[in-house]
């Protein structure tokens, strides 16, 4: 009998090993001039993408809850990885090399979003569905909106902070405004790297595919599967839903510090709504649950639009469309025996009952 | 008379809150799922008068008439083609394909339109109102947006609660599949509350472009979510709560603004929501569902 | 029935089991004093007294809608009760939730059945394993030698259980594939797994042909042999019930009308009429 794990482990070894290739040929192809400017200028927010999409997966496909608001733990991470990178860079004397202050930056981003994360949910965990969903949502608007009415200063005398404008911040000679309310984060040091990027999505491999094949794992998909099953064998629903949770929010959160290190000012509007369904689009059509799903719909709905220009006009149109036709092909029953039958056709070797974990 | 003329402003918007949230608090109350699109069925309504007014050179009232006649229509096409076939799938698949459907007019609309604001001009054509001396000012549009969500609430209850149409829509709220038995079409059922829906999404799509005029793709996106927030606030499923619900909104975000700080306004309004799903999960006026094991 | 048994003192009155001959020095397993729920007025079980021994095989029958599930529900805190005391124990389970009493040592199936359909038959079983074979989620996720020592004892002990039913060939099948038999053994197995004292099988044979139900009785006796557990089964098929339990209370309108071994309720004519309506005649098998 082929046991369940040794398949799960040569799936995810397949997982780890397209990343890693991915990332050689990325990186002979820019050493041999072959990637274009656009391209090399995605690298990073590709990297980011995919983070994104693997630590939402694990809310929507492993925990089985919609997250509408996964960018907001990106803006949380953005601001405080952004923040603290550049405070690093004014206020420690003998300057840390740009890859140590980006690694905290990202360490820090993904502490305060996962700290945000087990604030919000306390109150969103209590409820499911729907309502869950439309919560996270209002919970990624107000983090926005509270992020434009902050004004974050350093000067000689230190940080400080105003909620009025950066004039009240009184900062003295050579001071710096670091967060400028609507403006964003100005001023920032590009130190994000493909390299970081790569690293950062084999973290979160490590960590998120650990946890899926783990007692922790099992816990949060039983909670998934039948909630009132789960807590008639002693497992609480509301702890393993807000680990799976919160991992999610750190892992956003050090993706939005890797992603804001990557321009020179970044604004609170960029991690709305539409951010957020951005990021859905990739974990639905990469299949929910299905991680290696999730980075290369990432990937290569981040690449696509930059190779057909023309087709960035209706891009958002078309993600809607995949959205809606993959939710009918995988949940109306009609449609999902005719599916059925041509994946089976395609893959003959694999018997359904081992689909894996979708939701 | 600052405070009474931020009240009015209020129970305008909020009556606009209200019309909104009764497309929301029907559907969800009868088909089960979260119509993510309703707030861009507004935006449709919205362009649709505007076109009427502006292209076709339509009188204003009949061009109201076009915009519910689309939506109407544009509402049961996104029942038929979207949601139907997910009558028995998951919520969480329902949920996605809503937020799917609501991309799509976006990004319809963004194409068709352009994403460059169109200014609206108002639909109501009567003078303002000017009582204590001119001390407080009431815009025709705010008058004619209050009696039309009474009247739109007035009549809605009566269909509800006493028309056959309306029993059928109890039946299937309350249960599905014995409605089904007792021979309730509930397709039918179900298709008639998204026309109903819509038909009022357009009103409300006028009347908030006639109150703040500016015509953009996303022009719904935001007052939809705040609608659903104040269908949760009355309680799902009620339609006088909708209306308590809509007000409420309405004046505590005008309030908010007014005296609190506008960029946090929307803030505020999403901080109610939270505070009424955790202390009061089933709203104002809702009532208890007990789940079955 | 006793209902002379005041809410302050939790003492086992002798009564309170259902075959009272039974009744040793040992505290029972389960107490429950004048258990009660309404739902918004309206009550579904009222004044609910029991005692089930620490290795007693008992049934809970009564005409659809009589409450059954309702206790197997209050019992598990599903529902919270509005009156009387539940003693696991002889501890006192008021404050409780569904996990603490799963942890307490109740574990149910459901009438419906409850797996988690998306899993695997073996990763069902683990889960019921929870809280038995435990590593943090950190070790986990580092992969330390913990967690490899424990997931083989986890599905050691998984493979054991699954041995009971016969179902180890199933290991690697989707739970929500299998045959409604087989998940209905599945759950059972499931909540075998959770180490219980008591377990509640709610309609465990419902489904189930002539044959299978003898297999099914022949294994809840072998389980409560091997395991020394108490076991209170909900079910209609008059011959399991009347063949494998020792008590048996029944359940009419959210009131018990009477308790016994089977051979009293079979010729007790309250059992009857409810059963069958005023009417003379014998409960069959």
């Amino acid at each position: 009998m082929k046991s369940l794990k040794s398949r799960y482990n040569i799936d995810n070894w397949l997982t780890y090993g397209l990343v890693i290739f991915a990332y050689i040929v990325m990186r002979i192809l820019i050493a041999n001039g072959k990637v274009s400017f656009a391209l090399q200028g995605q690298l990073v927010p590709i990297t980011v993408y995919i983070v994104m999409a693997v630590s939402l997966n694990l809310t929507v496909g492993v925990l089985g809850e919609l997250s509408l608001g996964h960018a907001g733990f990106m803006s949380v991470g953005a601001f405080s990885g952004a923040i603290s990178a550049t405070l690093l860079e004014l206020s420690v004397r003998t300057t840390l090399p740009a890859w140590m202050r980006l690694a905290l930056a990202m360490i820090i981003g993904g502490i305060v979003a996962g700290f945000f994360g087990f604030l919000i949910g306390i109150p969103v965990l209590r409820l499911e569905g729907d309502y869950l969903a439309i919560v996270t949502l209002a919970f990624g608007e107000i983090i926005k909106n509270v992020i434009n009415v902050i004004y974050i200063g350093y000067d000689a005398n230190g940080i400080r902070i105003s909620t009025e404008s950066a004039n009240a911040l009184n900062l003295g000679e050579n001071g710096k405004i670091i967060l400028s309310g609507p403006m964003g984060a100005i001023g920032i040091t590009k130190i994000s790297t493909f390299t970081a990027g790569f690293i950062l999505i084999l973290i979160t491999l490590f960590i998120v595919l650990n946890l899926i094949n783990s007692r922790a794992g099992r816990a949060i998909k039983a909670v998934r599967d039948n909630k009132i099953a789960a807590e008639s064998v002693g497992i609480s629903t509301w702890k393993y839903r807000m680990m799976a949770f919160v991992t999610s929010a750190a892992l956003a959160g050090a993706a939005g510090a890797l992603y804001a290190l990557n321009y020179s000012t970044v604004v609170a509007r960029k991690f709305d709504f539409n951010t957020s369904i951005l990021v859905l689009v990739f974990v639905v059509l990469g299949r929910m649950g299905n991680i290696r799903g999730s980075i290369i719909a990432a990937t290569v709905l981040t690449v696509l639009p930059e190779l057909l220009r023309t087709f960035n006009e209706v891009r958002m149109l078309v993600y809607a469309v995949i959205l809606i036709l993959v939710m009918l092909v995988r949940n109306n029953t009609t449609l999902q025996h005719l599916y059925q039958r041509i994946v089976t056709k395609l893959r003959y070797d694999r018997p359904p009952a081992e689909e894996g974990d979708e939701a | 008379m600052t405070f009474l003329s931020y009240l009015i402003s209020g129970i305008s918007l909020g009556s606009i809150y209200a019309i909104i949230a009764l497309g929301y608090t029907m559907v969800y109350g009868i088909a089960k799922m979260l119509n993510f699109a309703h707030g861009d069925v507004i935006m449709v309504g919205g362009y649709m008068s505007f076109m009427a007014t502006t292209n076709f050179g339509w009188p204003p009232l009949l061009s109201v008439l076009f915009a519910m006649g689309v939506c109407t229509v544009l509402g049961i096409l996104i029942e038929q083609l979207a949601y139907k076939p997910l009558r028995s799938a998951p919520s969480l698949a329902v949920l996605i394909t809503a937020i799917g459907v609501s991309y799509f007019l976006q990004n319809a609309a963004l194409l068709i339109w352009s994403p460059n604001p169109k200014s609206f001009t108002s639909v109501v054509l009567f003078d303002s109102v000017r009582l204590f001396d001119g001390k407080l000012i009431i815009s025709g549009t705010t008058i004619v947006t209050i009696v039309a969500c009474i009247i739109i609430i007035v009549a809605l209850n009566t269909i509800v609660n006493k028309t056959k149409v309306g029993k059928a829509m109890r039946a299937v709220s309350e249960d599905k599949d014995v409605a089904q038995l007792m021979g309730i079409s509930v397709n039918k059922t179900i298709s008639i509350t998204f026309a109903i829906g819509s038909a009022l999404a357009a009103v409300a799509g006028v009347l908030l472009c006639s109150a703040y005029p500016i015509l953009m793709p996303t022009t719904g996106a935001m007052p939809g979510i705040k609608a659903f927030t104040a269908a949760v606030f009355g309680g799902i499923g009620s339609i006088p709560g909708a209306f308590l619900g809509g007000i409420l909104l309405g004046v505590i975000e005008i309030l908010g603004k007014a005296y609190i700080s506008t960029q946090l306004s929307d803030a505020i309004v999403f901080a109610v929501l939270i505070i009424i799903l955790l202390v009061k999960p089933t709203g104002l006026l809702g009532k208890k569902v007990l789940v079955k094991v | 029935m006793n209902r002379t048994t005041t809410k302050t003192k939790m003492v086992p009155l002798p009564s309170q089991s259902i075959i009272p001959e039974r009744d040793t020095a040992k505290t029972p397993i389960l107490e429950v004093h004048r258990l009660g729920i309404n739902f918004g007025g309206l009550v579904a079980v009222d004044d609910f007294n029991i005692a089930v021994g620490r290795t007693e095989i008992c049934g809970l029958i009564g005409p659809n809608g009589a409450g059954k599930t309702t206790i197997f529900n209050l019992l598990t805190k599903v529902y919270k009760p509005t009156s009387g005391a539940i003693l696991l124990d002889g501890k006192d389970t008021s404050n409780m939730n569904t996990v603490q009493i799963n942890q307490a040592g109740i574990a149910r199936t459901f009438q419906n059945i409850r797996l988690f359909p998306s899993l695997s038959v073996e990763d069902n079983v683990k889960i019921g394993l929870h809280n038995q074979v435990k590593y943090s989620m950190i070790s986990g996720v580092l992969r330390l030698p913990v967690f490899f020592s424990s997931e083989r004892r986890a599905r050691e002990r998984a493979m054991e259980l699954l041995d009971i039913f016969d179902m180890t060939h199933l290991a690697s099948h989707r739970a929500g594939s299998l045959p409604y038999g087989a998940q209905r053994r599945l759950e059972f197995i499931r909540a075998l797994a959770t180490n219980p004292k008591l377990l509640l099988l709610d309609e465990p044979a419902a489904g189930m042909n002539p044959s299978e139900t003898e297999e099914l009785m022949s294994n809840i006796e072998k389980i409560r042999d091997q395991f020394q557990i108490a076991i209170m089964l909900i079910e209609h098929d008059m011959r399991l019930v009347m063949g494998i339990c020792e008590g048996i209370a029944v359940l009419n309108y959210g009131k018990i009308i009477a308790k016994g071994t089977p051979e009293e309720i079979q010729s007790n004519p309250l059992v009857i009429e409810a059963y069958l309506g005023k009417k003379n005649g014998r409960l069959s098998c």
